[in-house]
């Protein structure tokens, strides 16, 4: 499951506008405060509080100390569990930042069919990812599938039997899925840079490519920072997916820290290290996003385009 | 300073609020008294597993039931198989059980009982001998645990045995293998002849342990996974069970199973499909395949191409030819979490429609011998008689019928074993990796 973070909304604004103002902006933001509170600030406490405990699921809760996290911690598997994890954050991120940007810039600009394309392009982010584990399952199959059935020799491959190759699917369907609604963030991203620019560099004598890298890259900053976010924090819990195409396998070669807690949790009935790993999973997406934002530099909301 | 931003007092008690708020409303909607839905009519609930032809079967069961009892209804529910042993474990641990638990026996049903989920249907067996005395005894194991019967026993006897394609024999010219030492020198011929020897469906892990179940049993017999079950020490380090995961790895270095095996799943039948579309020639699997390799096999079945043989001996090993490991039953708990009078619907749901005469003869139809004693009278006059006596004496003459391991076992030490099991047919652990993996778990 892609968690979508939702955007951080900075208060920090020239003070002067505030005034009496408090009252209301506060209470404004009660509603969705209760809901956070209820649907994830709770139930993060109650899975740091069993991550301390041993409970089959079951029956009783018996207070347990930190066996669990020694059990995790110490667990020889965790080490390959948390390359997976980060292969998986990589290797998305590798193939869908560059993809997304260029099918942005090209939905952002004025050809012809453009929109036509645009709305086929976004085909993929309506489908449900277990329909679409399902069906590439069903494409990729060796003996039944795509392959096999138009008796072309290169698609006859064992694709999610081997190690390396069940991987790369996995990284072909997660882009497969969303690059479609990165394009989205930058094509808005793109659109948001005045024409001005262009229309100077054109008089200073640029090119297509030199536009692109000289300002169209260096005005997309936000929201490469948004869109990277999004793609790191949304792999780093990355479920869905691998559960239905290869439970991890072949062996433990796909099994990533999100599956590895399913797998404790609800198939082995041991809620307590299941806890520790959700926990040191809400440590790494929190890291990752603190660190893009420390990376973005300052407060995101403000505007490049002062001065215009 | 800015006084627009929340202060740090006003966000925290906010927050304190809004828990509050929360809290309040999680009272409301689980406070007591919830749990006796049907607003207490005795209107019972059944939770089983989905996938022809059991399905029907078991629907059948449950509309004859509600028919004669308009008053007290069983309401049913299906799930996938492999989904299902998720949401059934959940289900109970959040109080939301079923008040008919539709489970293998076993491990599993151990740790319900552990937790005082399900309810002692010991003294209601002794009430009602009737209901108990018609069934196999041997379908009882499983549903006792430490003396005391907390399930029972259903539907159909389950042995998992040596399918085959007679069309992928007479096309290589061969002859049914008799021992393991047969079945090594068939491999590299099906190979050569563009045949996959065995079809497996090696994502479900599951269906390779079916293998190392019967490896183990021939080599050494019952009592090499007897002593893993008994928690002795280092019991998987046995020259025969290294030997036994030593076969297996063999096994599939020699190519004996389909290409992609890892990726295939039992669920959704594709095992099934290779070896009736021809693509594999032989499939260890449970006789609950035989009903849908017949209707979707074409004339797999019905033109008689498909063979089945007890699992062969092996050269050399201690274990009896005529065991057989597999599922001896299926097995119907009611929680204890269920009110009086749906815990009453439940039983006479268990002593009037479970396996009553009609259900009897549905399983026969879809070529299942169900756990009721005398069925072998029944079977003769089925479509399926050769089939269904095969399956009633490798049930019936078995010198041992074990319990599939991961039935057996508890939840947490089958999870270690099938992951285990999985990278053993990947070959990216040796036999003695795997056993030291297991020693660690043994007791657990």
């Amino acid at each position: 499951m892609t968690a979508l973070a939702p955007p951080v909304v900075s208060q920090r604004r020239s003070p002067s506008q505030g005034g009496g103002r408090s009252g209301p902006v506060t209470w404004m933001a009660l509603p969705a405060l209760i809901v956070f509170v209820a649907f994830a600030v709770i139930p993060l406490l109650g899975v740091l509080a069993l991550s301390f405990t041993q409970w089959d699921g079951i029956g009783q809760i018996h207070p347990a100390g930190l066996n669990s996290w020694k059990r995790v911690l110490t667990d020889p598997a965790l080490p390959h569990e948390l390359w997976v994890t980060f292969l998986i954050m990589a290797l998305s991120w590798l193939v869908q930042t560059p993809m997304s940007m260029l099918i942005g810039v090209f939905l952002a600009g004025h050809q012809r069919y453009r929109e036509i394309l645009a709305a086929l392009y976004f085909i993929p982010l309506l489908l449900s990812s277990a329909a679409l584990a399902i069906t590439y399952k069903a494409l990729l199959d060796p003996n039944f599938g795509l392959g096999a059935g138009l008796k072309i020799g290169f698609l006859v491959q064992d694709w999610l039997g081997k190690g390396s190759l069940a991987l790369g699917v996995i990284i072909f369907v997660v882009s497969w899925q969303f690059i479609p609604f990165h394009s989205l963030l930058y094509q808005a991203g793109v659109r948001q840079i005045p024409v001005q620019l262009y229309e100077a560099a054109q008089l200073d004598g640029a090119g297509r490519v030199r536009q692109f890298f000289s300002i169209t890259l260096p005005q997309l900053k936000y929201t490469i920072v948004t869109s990277t976010t999004l793609i790191l924090v949304g792999s780093v819990t990355l479920f869905d997916l691998i559960f239905v195409l290869t439970e991890g396998g072949p062996g433990d070669a796909t099994r990533n820290l999100a599956l590895d807690m399913y797998k404790r949790g609800f198939q082995a009935n041991l809620m307590g290290p299941a806890s520790a790993i959700a926990v040191i999973l809400v440590l790494l997406g929190l890291a990752v996003a603190l660190l893009l934002r420390r990376l973005g530099g300052g407060s995101q909301s403000e505007s490049q385009l002062e001065g215009f | 300073m800015d006084r627009t931003s929340l202060s740090r007092r006003n966000f925290l008690g906010l927050t304190a609020g809004a828990g509050a708020a929360a809290a309040l409303a999680a009272c409301g909607s689980s406070g007591p008294g919830t749990s006796n839905g049907g607003s207490g009519s005795g209107a019972a609930t059944y939770w089983y597993l989905s996938g022809a032809p059991g399905e029907q079967v078991r629907t059948a069961t449950v509309n004859r039931f509600n028919k004669a009892n308009p008053n007290t209804k069983v309401t049913g529910t299906t799930f996938q198989n492999d989904a299902y042993k998720t949401k059934i474990k959940t289900a109970i641990g959040a109080g939301q059980a079923p008040t008919i638990i539709w489970g293998w026996g076993g491990g599993g049903l151990k740790s319900y009982v552990d937790a005082g989920q399900v309810e002692d249907l010991t003294d209601w067996f002794n009430q009602n001998a009737a209901v108990k005395d018609r069934l196999f005894p041997s379908s009882f194991g499983a549903a006792t645990i430490n003396g005391k019967i907390y399930a029972m026993p259903a539907e159909t006897v389950q042995p998992i045995v040596m399918f085959y394609d007679k069309r992928a024999f007479d096309k290589i010219k061969a002859q049914v293998p008799q021992t393991w030492g047969d079945v090594m020198a068939l491999v590299p011929k099906f190979n050569a002849a563009g045949i996959a020897p065995f079809s497996l469906g090696g994502q479900s892990r599951w269906t390779n342990m079916m293998w190392l179940e019967f490896f183990f049993d021939r080599l050494g017999g019952p009592d090499v996974f007897q002593a893993v079950f008994n928690g002795e020490k280092n019991a998987w380090s046995n020259p025969l069970a290294i030997q036994g995961l030593k076969m297996a790895q063999d096994l599939v270095k020699a190519n004996g199973f389909i290409k992609g095996f890892s990726s295939i799943t039992a669920d959704s039948n594709a095992d099934q499909a290779l070896l009736y579309t021809g693509k594999a020639a032989m499939m260890l699997h449970g006789t609950w395949t035989y009903g849908n390799m017949k209707t979707a096999g074409k004339d797999f079945v019905t033109g008689g191409h498909l063979g089945y043989m007890n699992f062969p001996s092996i050269d050399g090993g201690k274990g009896d030819p005529s065991d057989t490991v597999g599922n001896p039953g299926q097995y119907l708990s009611i929680s204890s979490k269920a009110t009086a009078a749906q815990k009453d619907t439940a039983k006479k749901f268990f002593s009037t429609a479970v396996l009553s005469d009609e259900e009897v003869t549905d399983w026969i139809n879809t070529g299942a011998v169900p756990i009721v004693k005398g069925s072998d009278a029944k079977l003769a006059s089925s479509a399926d008689a050769d089939f269904l006596k095969f399956v009633y004496q490798t049930a019936s003459q078995a010198k041992v019928f074990a319990q599939s391991w991961d039935q057996a076992m508890s939840p947490t030490a089958a999870e270690k074993l099938l992951d285990n099991i999985a990278q053993l047919f990947q070959l990216t652990i040796t036999p003695e990796k795997f056993a030291d993996n297991m020693n660690q778990v043994i007791g657990q």
